[in-house]
């Protein structure tokens, strides 16, 4: 039991050490979230407006609760940074084959699983940190950051990461090549995180598209953050509970879906990959 | 006889219809040093990939330190240390921090941690660089940390996957002292695989592989005796003929290689005036020397190590060609 521990802590330990020696990695974790942020944000916020009207909401002063654009990708973005990190750090499986390194772990007289089991939790911590990271940019969001909203965040964080880097471990062990890596990116994790809400209010979509948002495992991980950084932002729980009908929140077989019920699918979806990810990877030579 | 420490018994692989390994037997007694000699392709490292627990026999069965390969494969790993053909360090991690990931993994206690380390940094004289990051460390130094990596669970067998591919010949010679002292310090098995032919002489026994089988296994001393004397190379004019008058003549078996005859006799110093006296033909060139384990390669197999290799080459080649080159760091 104290070997497996140990094993899981030195994996994880050897996955958050190359990121911290990886600058370049930070640097571009940093950037793009800017850039992101200014372009599209500024870009956007102009043309759309404020996202949530006072009015419609009745027996709210005019202006309460009012959401533009770039606070409302703010919570996207961060996503989008856990997202990316969190794929990578799965996929990292197959840098690890290429570089032989995965070699020496796999004879090594302990269990895959908990390997596969190490290697999630490193991704995922770098993952948190990572999005993490793009709080550093909240001012430029118009976001105001409270301690409550941070340590609320991270557990949220945490969870989507493990969940997505659980996948990246799957995808990874079945892949002979790094080229694949560059396939994943643009068939799966663009896709996935494109279509989870985090850049575009779902209102008014078609239905196909309704219906990919809804079947798509990161937007339920793309939620909560949202909620979370809405309600720091002084949101009356009035508009809270009808976020779904300006397309801020997330709505289930009628129902706008809770904190709760969206930690509840992703755990559920985390632990279904994580499982996958133990069994493919315990399966290769 | 002690018992051994690696006993294989009909040992095969196949992929799909190509037998990689074909019903190899032999035993490698506690201590020795026990060498795999082979142009690549020849299925060393697959030989090795079944004795590791990296791949699973399709028929036959392995020992090692008494456990099966396919059925204790727990017990196996933690009885053997590997060196692989290719790099295996994560050269993002410093020297110590590579080892101490091992240790872990192989769960030492952080006592022996602490012990066991500085000891094998130590033995590849790699102390003064725990602390540098293995990104920064020559061919030789990467080669000698992984040794000291194999050996740092005190395994009863060190396997060396062509160990000194890709050193300078002066780091190769350093990289056999290491291997020969360490036998002798740890009273350690080495199994190792290589395709130089003057690295196969520093083991007590040799196995000649060629397309997945042992063409013979005896210490490299008795497999050249079956060479049987010395090994005399010549050139003439006209090979077609003087090949079948040399061995009418001088009562050899003569083998054409390329543009050459080559063929054994005994006393080779006494024979050669003797034959430039009475050979008929022309002879372009003439030389003479003991034979190497080349030869005894040649003699089993018809080609050499090397034209073995070159075969091999033509078909990754050809292989390549329908694929994309894979981009390195």
């Amino acid at each position: 039991m104290w070997h497996t521990l140990q094993t899981v802590y030195i994996i994880w330990k050897r996955d958050v050490k190359r990121w911290w020696r990886d600058k370049p990695r930070i640097i571009g974790a940093l950037t793009f979230p800017v850039i992101f942020l200014v372009v599209f944000g500024n870009g956007l916020s102009g043309a759309m407006g404020p996202l949530v009207q006072p009015q419609a909401a009745s027996a709210l002063p005019v202006g309460a609760g009012a959401v533009d654009y770039k606070q409302f990708i703010f919570p996207g973005i961060i996503a989008m940074n856990v997202f990316f990190a969190s794929i990578f750090g799965g996929i990292s499986v197959v840098f690890d084959r290429e570089f032989g390194i995965l070699k020496e772990v796999l004879v090594a007289p302990i269990s895959r699983g908990v390997v596969a089991l190490g290697k999630t939790l490193g991704g995922a911590s770098v993952a948190t940190v990572q999005g993490t990271l793009v709080l550093l940019i909240a001012p430029l969001a118009g976001v105001k950051l409270t301690l409550g909203m941070v340590v609320r965040l991270w557990p949220l964080m945490f969870l989507g990461a493990f969940a997505m880097t659980s996948m990246g471990v799957a995808l990874g062990s079945r892949m002979r090549s790094v080229e694949g890596f560059q396939a994943i990116n643009q068939f799966i994790a663009f896709p996935m995180i494109f279509l989870s809400g985090a850049f575009f209010p779902l209102r008014n979509l078609p239905a196909w598209m309704e219906f990919i948002v809804k079947v798509n495992p990161a937007s339920y991980a793309v939620d909560p953050l949202r909620r979370v950084v809405l309600e720091a932002q002084g949101m009356p729980p009035a508009i809270l509970d009808r976020l779904a009908e300006f397309g801020l929140g997330l709505e289930l077989f009628g129902r706008q879906l809770t904190i709760w019920h969206n930690v509840l699918i992703v755990v559920s979806f985390g632990i279904l990959m994580n499982v996958l990810a133990m069994y493919l990877f315990s399966r290769q030579d | 006889m002690s018992t051994p420490i690696i006993l294989v018994d009909n040992l095969t692989k196949r992929f799909g219809d190509f037998t990689a390994v074909d019903h190899v037997s032999f035993e490698v007694q506690p201590g020795e040093i026990f060498a795999f000699l082979g142009p690549n392709g020849a299925g060393k490292t697959t030989t090795i990939s079944m004795l590791v627990t990296l791949m699973r026999p399709t028929e036959g069965r392995a020992l090692l330190a008494g456990h099966d390969v396919v059925r204790e494969q727990g017990a196996v790993r933690r009885s053997i240390g590997i060196v692989f053909q290719e790099p295996s360090l994560d050269d993002r991690l410093t020297a110590l921090e590579n080892l101490e990931f091992h240790a872990v993994l192989y769960g030492l206690s952080a006592a022996e941690r602490r012990r066991r380390i500085p000891q094998v940094l130590e033995m590849v004289q790699l102390a003064d660089r725990a602390n540098d990051l293995v990104e920064r460390f020559s061919g030789g130094m990467k080669r000698r940390l992984e040794i000291a990596r194999g050996l740092l669970h005190t395994p009863r067998v060190l396997f060396l996957d062509e160990p000194t591919i890709g050193l300078d010949p002066q780091t190769r010679r350093h990289m056999w002292d290491y291997i020969l002292g360490l036998r002798e310090r740890e009273g350690i098995t080495i199994f190792m695989t290589t395709h130089y032919m003057e690295e196969a002489e520093f083991a007590d026994r040799v196995a000649i592989m060629d397309h997945g089988r042992i063409a013979a296994l005896d210490t490299p001393e008795a497999l050249k005796r079956q060479v049987g004397g010395d090994v005399i190379t010549v050139r003439t004019t006209d090979m077609e003929k003087d090949a079948a008058c040399i061995e009418e003549q001088f009562g050899v078996k003569v083998q054409r290689y390329k543009d050459e005859l080559r063929f054994e006799v005994e006393n080779g110093e006494v024979f050669i005036p003797r034959f430039v006296r009475e050979f008929p033909g022309t002879i372009l060139t003439i030389s003479l020397r003991r034979p190497t384990l080349d030869d005894v390669f040649l003699k089993l197999t018809g080609r050499t190590i090397r034209d073995a290799e070159l075969d091999e080459k033509d078909l990754q080649r050809y292989r390549l060609r329908s694929r994309v080159v894979r981009p390195r760091r």
